[in-house]
């Protein structure tokens, strides 16, 4: 057994530089055997639960969902018509829609002004600027929630989607992730361009910007996600079950339906296979953004 | 100005809110009206209140038990999926997959399969291994238990990734050198790979411990917004939210045990960044 078999691996992090990796050109049968022993009991139980959720959603009232067959004999979308009738989960799914394209796109805008004004320009009360976001980074969310919803209240945005978005709409960990991202550009075009005077609105929008569109997607990526995914907050602010996001909406379904276990396994298949689809058609962004986030941030 | 849009968030949304939460901590706020400075009375209360401490415990346990776990765990994993060979990056990708799936759903998940008639007890009872089921989700400790176990199910993935980046940069000649000396692939584990990604390790551990001390949809979903029996596993967030923006709505004392929460993560990472930093000659 040689390396040669290894030419289909996916290539899930285009960043990291093949040599680095140990190229342990002996494997023997055995080992290789084990490895994969092990790879696939890990499979099992990591992908097991979604596997045997899904299949439940698949089953109609007539079967047992106890059995230890998990293959649906009837498959049928009743489940997910119920999850329908009982919560307006296409309201859901488009509110969660908002709240996290809207918090990609303006992690994205803010995030990459910030990260760039700390990385390319000199003004007053920089110190300043960097121990404010530092602070955004090191004080929990958790901790100033119950403050926020005041604030929240005192504008008026509670139970509305502003509400949730706002909070999250320029982490400290994306105006990072600029920032590193825009000290890795060679200054010396955008001299030039100063030198030609363009003014910093110029050089930041036709020159920087157009250079750092890896790191502008896995801003967006992890910013989608993350509001996509979130629960807590929603669940605070959003008072009205019509404005509910969907992974609100699901634990509510949940809880008035606890009962039919089938129809609650379509309520999370529909929360959970959109995200499926967008990592595994977008995977090496969000491997990126783990590399860069989980070691800087 | 560039910096505006974010600073205006930072303020509004972060630094306000975190001086308010302090003004607050030392009044009698509730969330209709009040507020009239009490002192040190919220503070007093906090050391009274046996649902806080439970509280503490438990969050503090949930750190014990998971952090461990997902610092030895993931690396491990790893080390499977490291060396370039066929489906390992399908591997790697489904690996990953429980990290981008909400909490909410993860945590409905398990409920289902670890509900008395759920699927893990059936396979217990019919493999002989237990009579009865067993009470999972209706049992406090064992609740909280199974929670730990969610939380690390749905890490595993990512800090997998986290690892992966760092074994890239340990240097394939300790591990050719290792071989030729004749040391086998549990030698070269405790002899190369984990010397190599020690850093590494440290950095899971912090990443790990502070997202424990955060817990919250895990017991919220798996037990119906009720945190067990009697609340019986109730963790810090959860009891914060309870108390602070639940029908009472007592802000102020709310307020106080959100700072002890903050005092007890800038305490544990301050801590912990001291601790690495003796060990690091």
């Amino acid at each position: 057994m040689t390396t040669s078999l290894s030419a289909p691996a996916a290539h899930v992090a285009p960043q990291e530089p093949q040599q680095l990796r140990p190229d342990r050109a002996r494997h023997t049968r055995g080992g290789l055997v084990l490895r994969y022993t092990l790879l696939a009991l890990v499979f099992a139980l990591l992908v097991g639960p979604f596997l045997w959720q899904f299949l439940t959603s698949l089953k109609d009232s007539s079967e047992s969902i106890y059995t230890p067959n998990p293959i649906p004999q009837n498959p049928t979308m009743e489940n997910y018509r119920t999850v329908a009738e009982t919560i307006p989960v296409f309201r859901y799914i488009g509110n969660s829609l908002i709240v996290a394209t809207s918090s990609a796109l303006l992690n994205v805008i803010f995030g990459s002004m910030a990260g760039y004004a700390l990385a390319r320009l000199r003004f007053r009360g920089r110190t300043v600027a960097d121990v404010m976001f530092l602070a955004t980074i090191i004080i929990p969310f958790e901790v100033i929630m119950v403050s926020v919803f005041l604030t929240m209240r005192s504008i008026g945005l509670v139970d509305s989607l502003a509400g949730v978005i706002l909070p999250t709409a320029a982490t400290g960990l994306s105006i990072i992730l600029m920032r590193t991202a825009f000290l890795g550009l060679p200054r010396e075009i955008e001299e030039a361009a100063m030198l030609d005077g363009a003014n910093s609105w110029q050089r930041f929008r036709t020159i920087a910007l157009p250079s750092v569109k890896g790191s502008i997607s896995v801003v967006a990526i992890f910013a989608f996600v993350f509001a996509w995914d979130d629960f807590l907050w929603p669940l605070v602010i959003l008072k009205n079950p019509d404005n509910y996001t969907l992974t609100v909406g699901i634990q509510y379904l949940s809880g008035t339906f606890s009962a039919n276990q089938r129809v609650i396994a379509a309520g999370t298949m529909i929360a959970v296979i959109p995200l499926l689809a967008l990592f595994f058609s977008l995977q090496r962004w969000f491997f990126m953004g783990v590399g860069e986030g989980g070691v800087k941030g | 100005m560039f910096l505006a849009p974010a600073l205006i968030i930072a303020v509004l949304f972060h630094l306000w809110p975190f001086i308010n939460t302090l003004v607050l901590s030392f009044t009698d706020a509730r969330a209709l009206g009040g507020g009239s400075f009490v002192g040190l009375e919220n503070y007093g209360r906090l050391l009274e209140d046996p649902n806080f401490w439970l509280a503490t415990r438990n969050t503090v346990l949930y750190m014990v038990v998971v952090v461990p776990l997902l610092v030895v765990l993931p690396l491990l994993l790893a080390v499977l999926v490291q060396p370039k060979l066929p489906a390992i990056g399908f591997f790697r990708s489904v690996y990953y997959s429980p990290v981008v799936a909400s909490m909410v759903v993860v945590g409905l998940i398990w409920t289902w399969l670890l509900a008395s008639d759920g699927m893990v007890n059936q396979l217990l009872q019919a493999l002989r291994i237990v009579q009865e089921p067993l009470p999972f989700l209706t049992d406090a400790s064992l609740l909280l238990f199974c929670c730990m176990l969610v939380t690390v199910w749905k890490g595993l993935g990512y800090y997998m990734v986290v690892y992966l980046a760092a074994l890239g940069n340990v240097s394939k000649d300790c591990h050719e050198a290792a071989q030729v000396d004749g040391a086998g692939p549990v030698r070269r584990f405790w002899s190369v790979t984990v010397p190599g990604v020690r850093p590494t390790m440290f950095l899971v551990g912090l990443l790990g411990a502070i997202a424990a001390m955060k817990v919250f949809a895990e017991v919220f979903v798996m037990s119906y917004g009720t945190a067990g029996p009697g609340g019986q596993a109730r963790t810090l967030v959860y009891t914060i939210r309870e108390v602070g923006l639940g029908l009472g709505g007592e802000v102020g004392y709310a307020s106080a045990m959100s700072l002890a929460l903050f005092v007890l993560t800038i305490g544990f990472s301050v801590g912990y960044l001291r601790a690495q930093k003796a060990e690091t000659p």
